[in-house]
């Protein structure tokens, strides 16, 4: 494809200007930065102005009981609403998902039953002829997946020994890549898309059958993005000519995702340096200060924490508050050695000084111990300052993805543009050890959820025997999780497409087949007691165990003690292996992850006594977590426990919830120091 | 050599420099009434460990301690194992680890012949203690800690002859050290010496009493309050103030 506009004027030129390439672009043209803070600026007075009219825009919406109004007639589509304002005199970045900020729109394709149901939870009716309509006329992913789950399926799900499947909600863990819109505008991005549609040739397959009517959509989504934008009296048809119509632009992209879908994390990908190659021109030609180029990035960042969606309050109560996700990958270093930070990336976390302190977008670090040590001191600050900064191994992933990849969610690695990823929530692994005990019937609800293989039936376990029919069990469970995901993302593809969001990636997507795991811990240390100790069964009437007496102590994970991390990484990389072996959906590659952050609350009530010593009702640790309390070697210890897990098998994250007081990290200065 | 270990800390900040792999050994002589680690005090109790043992785990954390950390040992009181403790220090430098020792000094007897051979021998090996005065004043000290405390100045003294790196711990305690008489004795002491490269108030906190509960024991300083961190930097001032006076800077 042949591309130029005179908005690239002081461009180098690059393959990026043949072939849609936005990292080739920022390769080419953006300027390390190793100087610390001293340039920043502070909020401007409209800055100040906007965010008190958030401010109290939250304060109304606490009040209201979460939420301050709703949309019951309108399906959030690109173009569903006029456009909206907080104070149009004031605010250089516009766009929010209805017309009026903190309305939350109405999005039914994952399902109208959960649509329903956030509406009703909130005191609000969805317009009947809606419901009727999505429930007769047009089906939704969530009836898709319900008119194929098995029985089986449906007895995993109710028994929460699989849980929080995306099957009546948006998956979301895909990330656009917003900046195209930006360097391209959407003219060029249609052009291109136009010719992937033609390139797939004259043979029919399902596959190519599906991929052109997908990419139909796509150019229609960048037809609505564009007309979304001219309602705000914004051109994002061309590519942008200066910084506030390239932050425009890739808000632009990324409001259009956060329309048409309500996924679980809606992530915004990597856009900091890519934004500064503009900055740094615009200062160089003196078409903007320092000042106005902050305001612009304020006000881009307070849009995003505007974003809202209808959930429900079981929905917000899984993940202990009403997040979006809305990851943005600051940093890293780039493969040829030179540092991926900007200027622009200090100016994002600087929002953190300009609007306080919040948990979205949730700005993370890609940490590098050769990170320049102005921005490592400034992490250091605005962490200790607002304690909103999250931090990734950046050594340990750009090997696996080169130095254009981002964060979805909280810890989900992908190519920006290139990769995505099939959500696949988690199986419990610590429910599943008592299936293979008392031979796949569920301890709480007594039902025979797995397969009816032979139970223990001695007083005392012993872990030879336990090992073996947990290893059956877990063969069992990775079957029936996969082909639950499989189910799922077949439907989500045909009635939820995240139209928007896959426009603006490559026409073929590595798609990461991801699923998850929890209760990692509880396992490792139930399997220790019964190697290292005793544990005695407790039977009910009819001979199912329904709990333990362990005697003896035993190796705790958490503690640097190989015999029982050994067994942690052991299952990790037992399970991945079991996953591999099955078919997935649309030729994903499988990945897994020991990442729960919240909902640890919520399996381990749903989960009987483990012969760990932990009692039906207490949670399971969170993520990679050792039990609570079990970890008695200090931090180090610990970490050095979850850090033996294999990245390889858990290529989708992991995670450890790490809370210390200030005063244990160190000495205040003014106490401890020089005579 | 085998010791008897309390507890392991993999992840000591507060102990010497940089983040500390820290050794808490059991047993004490002294009986402080603001002591929070009571559960250190009895002798000859808990694991046994052998030097090699600690410093192979040490190891599997290396990385952690490589930037101005290192291996503190304190407890209880360390030099009551001061064999134990030698060897490991001796061992860890031999590896080029940074060593730290935090004591109150109380095992040091001048007198003693056998035992300053001991000491002599022990200095060799560490790179920094950290050295707790309890109290000024010989006394109070005793009615403070149950023991009397001219060793330990004694001790300090001879760290300065010997010209081994201090930081001096104080724990400032209202109504018992929080006294500016005492601050200013213990600083122009402090001053007489030009070996202290740090002052480390430790403003009193009441976080221990669980502990004494725990071990049916009951607690000292039941009514006394903790020491607000204004106090603390008071307390410091006045100290500084006072070594800075006998330096005559």
């Amino acid at each position: 494809m042949k591309m130029n506009s005179e908005a690239w004027n002081g461009f180098e030129a690059g393959q990026w200007m043949r072939d849609i390439n936005t990292r080739d672009f920022i390769q080419h043209n953006y300027t390390p930065y190793e100087g610390d803070d001293e340039f920043l600026a502070g909020p401007t007075q409209n800055t100040k102005d906007l965010w008190q009219m958030v401010m109290e825009l939250s304060k109304k919406e606490r009040e209201n009981g979460g939420v301050v109004d709703m949309d019951t007639k309108v399906v959030s589509t690109l173009t569903s609403h006029g456009p909206g304002y907080l104070d149009k005199s004031k605010e250089t970045i516009v766009g929010f998902q209805t017309d009026k900020p903190f309305k939350r729109g109405m999005n039914v394709y994952g399902g109208i039953r959960m649509a329903v149901k956030a509406c009703e939870d909130n005191g609000y009716t969805v317009d009947p002829e809606i419901v009727e309509f999505f429930t007769t006329h047009r089906k939704t992913h969530n009836a898709g997946v319900f008119d194929v789950y098995d029985p089986e399926i449906r007895r995993c799900r109710t028994n929460h020994i699989i849980t929080g499947l995306p099957d009546a909600y948006g998956r979301g863990r895909i990330i656009g890549d917003y900046r195209r819109v930006a360097l391209y505008g959407t003219d060029y991005l249609i052009e291109d898309k136009k010719a992937q549609k033609e390139s797939f040739g004259t043979i029919y397959t399902d596959d190519v059958i599906r991929g052109k009517e997908e990419i139909s959509e796509q150019i229609r989504s960048l037809q609505g993005l564009a007309k979304m934008a001219e309602s705000y009296g914004c051109d994002i048809s061309k590519p942008a000519k200066n910084v506030q119509e390239a932050i425009q632009a890739v808000y632009f992209g990324y409001l259009g995702a956060v329309k048409e879908q309500n996924g679980a994390a809606m992530s915004l990908g990597r856009t900091a340096t890519f934004l500064d190659i503009y900055a740094e021109r615009d200062l160089a030609n003196g078409t903007f200060t320092e000042e106005q180029i902050q305001e612009f990035i304020d006000h881009f960042i307070m849009k995003l924490r505007c974003v809202k969606f209808a959930r429900t309050p079981d929905y917000n109560a899984i993940f202990a508050g009403d997040p979006v996700w809305v990851t943005e990958s600051l940093g890293g270093m780039g493969v040829d050695g030179r540092t991926l930070v900007s200027k622009m990336s200090f100016r994002y976390l600087n929002t953190l000084n300009n609007l306080g302190a919040a948990p979205e977008p949730n700005l993370t670090v890609l940490w590098s111990n050769r990170l320049p040590v102005g921005w490592k001191k400034f992490c250091a600050k605005m962490s200790i300052k607002s304690s909103s900064i999250q931090y990734e191994n950046d050594e340990l992933m750009r090997p696996i993805h080169g130095d254009d990849y981002g964060i979805a969610c909280c810890v989900s690695s992908m190519r920006i543009g290139k990769d995505m990823q099939f959500f696949g929530a988690r199986a419990n692994l610590a429910k599943c050890l008592l299936y293979a005990i008392n031979g796949g019937v569920d301890e709480c609800s007594k039902v025979q959820v797995g397969p009816k293989y032979r139970p223990i039936t001695s007083e005392y376990l012993d872990y030879d025997e336990v090992i073996e029919k947990y290893k059956d069990m877990l063969k069992w469970l990775a079957g029936v999780y996969v082909s639950a995901l499989n189910i799922i993302h077949y439907m989500h593809d045909k009635y939820a497409y995240e139209k928007i969001q896959m426009a603006l990636h490559d026409r073929d997507v590595k798609r990461y087949f991801a699923t998850g795991i929890a209760g990692l811990s509880c396992v490792a240390d139930s399997l220790s007691a019964i190697k290292y100790a005793k544990v005695k069964t407790v039977r009910d009437e009819n001979g199912i165990v329904v709990s333990y007496e362990t005697e003896g102590d035993f190796p705790k994970y958490g503690n640097n003690d190989d015999r029982v991390d050994s067994i942690a990484v052991e299952l990790v990389t037992f399970f991945m292996n079991e996953l591999r072996t099955h078919h997935v959906y649309r030729n994903g590659v499988p990945s897994m992850s020991v990442l729960t952050i919240t909902s640890n609350v919520t399996y381990g009530k749903n989960t009987g006594d483990t012969p760990c010593g932990r009692k039906h009702g207490q949670p399971l640790a969170p993520g990679a977590n050792p039990m609570h309390g079990r970890d008695s070697h200090g931090a180090v210890a610990s970490l050095s426990s979850v850090a033996k897990l294999p990245y390889k098998d858990a290529q989708d994250g992991i995670s450890n919830t790490f809370t210390i007081i200030p005063n244990a990290l160190g000495k205040d200065t003014v106490i401890a120091g020089d005579l | 050599m085998k010791g008897y270990v309390h507890s392991i800390e993999t992840f000591g900040t507060v102990d010497g420099p940089g983040t500390r792999y820290v050794v808490f050994v059991q047993g004490c002589p002294m009986r402080c009434k603001y002591c929070h680690n009571p559960d250190t005090w009895q002798p000859n109790i808990g694991e046994m460990k052998d030097t090699d043992e600690i410093l192979k785990d040490y190891d599997s954390y290396k990385e952690f301690y490589g930037n101005g950390g290192g291996l503190t040992i304190t407890g209880g009181e360390p030099l009551l194992q001061i064999d134990f403790i030698t060897e490991l220090y001796e061992k860890a430098k031999a590896k080029g680890i940074h060593t730290c020792l935090d004591t109150s000094g109380i095992v040091f007897d001048e007198n003693n012949q056998s035992l300053m051979e001991k000491f002599d021998r022990l200095i060799q090996s560490v790179d920094l203690v950290l050295l707790d005065i309890k109290h000024i004043d010989p006394e109070q000290h005793k009615e403070l800690t149950s023991q009397p405390n001219d060793q330990i100045l004694a001790f300090a003294r001879y760290l300065d002859k010997k010209n081994v790196t201090v930081w001096i711990r104080h724990v400032v305690v209202p109504g018992i050290t929080y006294n500016e008489e005492y601050l200013t004795k213990l600083g122009e002491f402090l001053g007489t010496l030009n070996n202290i490269k740090a002052l480390d108030i430790l403003p009193y906190h009441t976080m221990g009493v669980v502990k004494y509960e725990n071990l049916g024991l009951s607690y000292p300083l039941k009514d006394v309050e903790a020491l607000s961190t204004e106090d603390g930097h008071a307390a410091r001032e006045i100290i500084r103030k006072a070594y800075h006076r006998v330096k005559g800077d």
